[in-house]
């Protein structure tokens, strides 16, 4: 079970949160033309990547923020947690 | 039978108090203290059971974790439970144990049959025999070897007992209670450090119960014994017996396993069979032991061939003989100690030592006591059916490979000891590379991966010695960094013989024109051979030939075979063995139960049970409940003799009649307040929101981005910027998520905040042509007529004294309400309801009969918004806004989602007006069309209709747009049922929805 940094509760345990897929997806802007593949990549084409990834992750039962997590998808590792609101560096 | 084989003065047992048990239905008497195992040595019981594959007689190996054989069916408080080592369970009183893997009788083995025609059971014979022709797989491959094999028996009963689950969090878990763990246990406590110690053994110490060392001025076991009662003085010392650290998981996460009360002949009231313990360390340290390993020679599998440890251990801690006339079978000083224990208790051993001429204190020792020893010797093959009665005996030359001439020499044990195995397995799980330690030929941990450390054996140190100063220093250390304290601990003087370097000698060869059977691992029967023939057979990974060839498989998973499997995996190969590599270590360490890992989520636990505020009078009233997600809703009421037809029929007809009430607390709440939260509800659902205004109620559809619907509800302004949003039972949760994911994520400049609030209302839907009529008596200072409570309004009225929101919407599509009042007033708000109805001929309403109301007037919801259909299907785009964008509205101009012939909603009416239809049914055009026969829909929701008395069902139909007034048939081959249909318009009832706006 991983242990997450929440950047608002500090550690907890895995069981606390949702996942909530790739971190670096950026929904495109209400009211715009977009094409059909980048449409498609938005709603469906992730990379599921082994290594360093950005994800989303939700403190469904804490604090209820959804925050983002670089994690190493093969060794599970955790480098750095962020609030929603902070850029992926 | 009297415990012929129990020694005088020796051991931990207490032998004031006997026990009596049965194994095959016989009955013996053992000792408090005693294991199964050693409880039936002490009765010269060394038939314990049969071999997996061959069926040969099984005994004893080991007296421990790592014993391969001794596996029996245990009998405990009217319970049974498979896989129980003999060598792990401790005697109770009225213990029932028999053997597994043996029919119709140990002594007399049908399987055994296997053994002599071995030679068509070699490695990977399962594999290439009962493959074909298939059809054989199921009818005659399969029950034969279920029949000739297996590892006992599961009850198929329920387990009455008590698992718990506990979590747990300290600065070090101290895994072994050894020399290593006690230290560095008592050193990391005396700097502050919160500890977990825990013990597999029921007994703390590990090896210092058995060796012959002192520590500062008293023996090992007292020195153990004052280091754990100080410990257990500790307020900062968690101790733990009979708890097995088995798995090491992710983020220094370990998970342990303590039989609170296997040991008893029955569970304490209040008191769990087994606890399960997820344990977060800041550290751990591993202080696992070893394990001895064998030496592979002919027959080693014979009863009576085991482990020189566990021989000394079942005399000094158990005062069990193995045997009468031992032999000792060694190339290292291991077996001298197992030796000169054997000669203290008055048996004189024949010690055979791999190697010509070695020295040391032990050897001594042993000398000097006057034990026979045969230097350069080794066991060829162990002679005896079902116990050892001889062995073959030759010398070896220095290279090895050449045997003398063979010798056969009478004993009735063989103790073998191959030098040590580091216990690697935890260290190994935390994703640490072992490295091979050429000293000591075993895999040792190397560096750390978690916040990991391995002690004392389980990294190789074999001394005492070294192994307390360093485990003193490590704890010191490790607990420093975490509380900043430093109590310097006094280290011990330590009295310990030293030992002479062990033979790297592993596999006895065979002896010209002789097969005997060399076995690497002893539960699944793998020997040389079979390895040979894998590699032969082009196996190269180690991962394979362990499938292959199932060695290390099973539930002693390799403890004592892994080693040599590899040693000859290298041989054959000519590969060093670090090379070859050895195969991965995963949790469990040893078998956990099942209901362990389950804990208390079983039955009615296995989820959280909500109950609306109004549970209890619906309990007093009949109500016969259904789950609904984690709620418990009434399902009906019952009356008389009435069952669920009958009782849904009798409420939905009185709602459309007269007028009914339900508890609908169970649905979503969302409270959305904030500046911007018109336009948040604008995005998120696919119709218009600007211009509601306050006081009003709005019906809303929200997709997902792949434009699927994901739930709908309706929506209240309550105020200029506060809404009431109204969700799904089942998706009150994952809308909640949805609109915070969108608010945090996506568009942060939106001034909203929304919280749930479900439970903070209880609510009821007041349905029916006489609702209003109700109402009126229910809020007499409130105009609820149609103009002043028009459809879709809101207002907040005054229910004798309690503040209530009164909603004009409908489910049921009659004149309906829904009121809300504050959870508390739950109660206080449906007594009245039902009071003041009563003269309205009022009934209450379960889930049966909403469902009915709703069918048939075409309402869909969670049968039909299923997380497959677009908004069309449910013929609600409708409320699809072509003015603005929302979430999913890009994904519903693909291509399947706009074809013309798109499945979509519709109602279905059996031809004959009285076979109800199966949900689930498909839909067909010709039901006698040969198989498959192409699915035109199917059957989402059925219902009896009240309105009409005949069934109807609503279904989602390809064309369904174009298919109104056609025959077809519906199908259910579950049911065995084909029905003749017509479709008809979902909206049955009261198309034009007249009655709600009444
Ligand atoms: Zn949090």
């Amino acid at each position: 079970m991983l242990h997450i940094k929440c950047p608002h509760c500090g550690m907890r345990s895995q069981n606390e949160f949702s996942y909530g897929g790739d971190a670096s997806v950026k929904r495109p802007e209400l009211g715009k033309d977009i094409s059909d593949q980048d449409w498609n990549n938005f709603v469906y084409n992730r990379k599921s990547l082994r290594g360093k990834h950005w994800e989303l992750w939700q403190h469904l039962a804490g604090c209820r923020q959804w925050i983002k997590v670089e994690r190493d998808t093969g060794s599970h590792e955790i480098f750095k947690t962020l609030k929603a609101e902070e850029e992926i560096s | 039978m009297t415990q012929s084989f129990r020694l005088k003065d020796i051991g931990l047992i207490n032998r004031n108090k006997k026990l009596s048990f049965k194994f095959n239905g016989k009955k013996y008497y053992g000792y408090e203290g005693d294991s199964l195992a050693s409880a039936l040595i002490a009765n010269g019981v060394h038939l314990i059971g049969r071999s997996f594959k061959y069926h040969r007689p099984r005994g004893f190996f080991g007296a421990g974790v790592d014993e391969p054989y001794a596996i029996v069916q245990l009998y405990r408080n009217g319970e049974t439970e498979p896989n129980i080592k003999a060598t792990e369970q401790e005697l109770f009183d009225g213990l029932e144990a028999t053997s597994v893997n043996c029919w119709p009788s140990v002594n007399f083995d049908i399987g055994a049959i296997n053994n002599f025609l071995r030679i068509f059971l070699p490695a990977g014979f399962y594999y290439k025999t009962f493959m074909w022709p298939k059809s054989f797989w199921f009818k005659i491959y399969e029950p034969f070897i279920r029949k000739a094999a297996g590892l006992g028996t599961v009850s198929i009963k329920h387990d009455k007992e008590r698992y718990e689950h506990k979590y747990e969090y300290c600065d070090l878990l101290i895994a072994g209670s050894g020399p290593s763990g006690l230290a560095s246990a008592y050193a990391a406590a005396k700097n502050g450090a919160r500890v977990i110690l825990a013990e597999d053994k029921s007994r703390f110490g590990g090896t210092l119960l058995t060796s012959e060392v002192n520590i500062g001025n008293k023996s090992g076991k007292e020195w153990a014994d004052g280091i754990i009662s100080e410990l257990k003085e500790m307020p900062n010392v968690t101790v733990k017996n009979r708890s097995q650290v088995f798995g090491y998981y992710d983020h220094n996460m370990l998970v342990m396993s303590e039989r609170v009360s296997d040991h008893l002949p029955k569970t304490k009231d209040f008191h769990p069979k087994q606890r399960l313990w997820y344990i977060r360390a800041k550290e751990v340290l591993i202080s696992s032991g070893s394990i001895e390993r064998p030496i592979v020679f002919g027959n080693n599998d014979t009863p009576g061939v085991m482990l020189s440890s566990a021989a000394k251990e079942y005399m000094k801690v158990y005062g069990v003989l193995v045997g009468k006339n031992p032999l000792i079978f060694t190339n290292n000083d291991s077996g001298y100690e197992t030796a000169i224990e054997f000669k203290k208790n008055g048996i004189d051993p024949l010690i055979l030592d791999t190697r010509s001429n070695p020295k040391s204190e032990i050897i001594n020792e042993a000398q000097d006591l006057d034990i026979k020893i045969k230097y350069s010797y080794v066991v060829v093959a162990a002679q005896g059916y079902k116990k050892v009665k001889s062995a073959d005996i030759a010398k070896i030359s220095d290279d090895k490979e050449q045997l003398g001439n063979i010798e056969n020499v009478k004993c009735d044990c063989i103790c073998v000891s191959g030098y040590w195995t580091p216990t690697i397995h935890l260290a190994s799980q935390s994703g640490n590379k072992t490295k091979f330690n050429e000293e000591i030929d075993a895999f040792v941990p190397g560096k750390s991966k978690q916040n990991e450390k391995t002690l004392g054996a389980a990294n190789g140190i074999y001394t005492l010695e070294e192994t307390l100063k360093d485990s003193f220093k490590i704890g010191s250390e490790v607990s420093k960094k975490i509380t900043n304290n430093e109590n310097k601990v006094s280290f011990p003087n330590v009295v310990e013989k030293k030992s002479s370097i062990h033979d790297k000698f592993w596999c006895v060869p065979l002896p010209k024109g002789k097969n005997y059977k060399r076995f690497l691992d002893f539960q699944n029967d793998v020997a040389v051979s079979d390895i040979e023939i894998a590699l032969r057979e082009g196996y190269r990974s180690i991962e394979h030939v362990k499938r292959y060839t199932t060695l290390g498989m099973a539930t002693d998973q390799g403890k004592t075979s892994n080693l040599n499997g590899l040693q000859l995996v290298s041989k054959i190969e000519n590969k060093v063995v670090p090379a070859v590599g050895h195969t991965t270590f995963r949790p469990p360490y040893t078998p956990v139960s099942i209901g362990a890992i389950v804990g208390r989520e079983v039955g009615k636990h296995s989820k959280p049970t909500r109950k609306s505020p109004m549970h209890s009078w619906h309990e007093k009233n009949n109500a016969v409940f259904v789950d609904a997600g984690v709620w418990l809703r009434p399902r009906y009421y019952k009356r008389g003799n009435e069952d669920l037809f009958e009782a849904s029929k009798r409420e939905a007809k009185n709602v459309r009649t007269n007028v009914g009430v339900c508890d609908v607390t169970t649905l979503g709440k969302i409270d959305i307040k904030g500046p911007d939260a018109a336009e948040l509800l604008n995005r998120v659902y696919t119709n218009a929101w600007l211009k509601l205004p306050v006081g009003k109620a709005r019906y809303g559809v929200m997709l997902r981005e792949d434009g699927i619907v994901m739930d709908d509800g309706t929506t209240t302004r309550i105020s200029e910027n506060h809404y009431h949003m109204t969700t799904t039972t089942a998706q009150a949760a994952n809308v909640l998520s949805h609109l915070e994911y969108y608010l945090q994520l996506v568009w942060p400049e939106l001034n909203v905040n929304v919280v749930s609030s479900t439970e903070q209302w209880a609510g009821a839907a007041i349905a029916g042509p006489k609702s209003r009529n109700l109402l009126q008596k229910l809020f007499p200072n409130s105009d609820v007529s149609n103009e002043g409570l028009p459809f879709m309004g809101y207002m907040e009225g005054d229910l004798f004294g309690v503040k209530a929101r009164i909603f004009r919407i409908s489910f049921s599509g009659e004149l309906a309400y829904e009121v809300n009042v504050e959870s508390n007033n739950g109660n206080f708000m449906w007594e009245k309801i039902i009071e003041v109805g009563e003269q309205f001929e009022i009934q209450p309403y379960g889930t049966e009969a909403l469902s009915t109301l709703r069918i048939e007037m075409g309402h869909v919801a969670g049968s039909e918004l299923d997380g497959r259909t677009i908004p069309y299907d449910n013929s609600l785009e409708g409320l699809l806004s072509k003015k603005k964008d929302f979430i999913g509205k890009r994904s519903l101009i693909r291509e399947a989602f706009t074809a013309e012939d798109r499945q979509k909603v519709v109602g279905v009416v059996p031809l004959d007006k009285k076979t109800s239809i199966p949900e689930g049914s498909h839909l067909v055009k010709d039901s006698k069309a040969p198989s498959p026969n192409p699915k035109l829909g199917y059957i989402s929701a059925s219902c009896w209709s009240v309105e009409y008395d005949n069934p109807f069902s609503l279904a989602i139909l390809k064309d369904g747009k174009n298919m109104i007034g056609e025959k077809l048939f519906v199908m259910s081959p579950l049911k065995n049922k084909i029905i003749p249909v017509e479709i008809v318009s979902s909206h049955y009832v009261d198309p034009k929805g007249e009655r709600v706006r009444s």
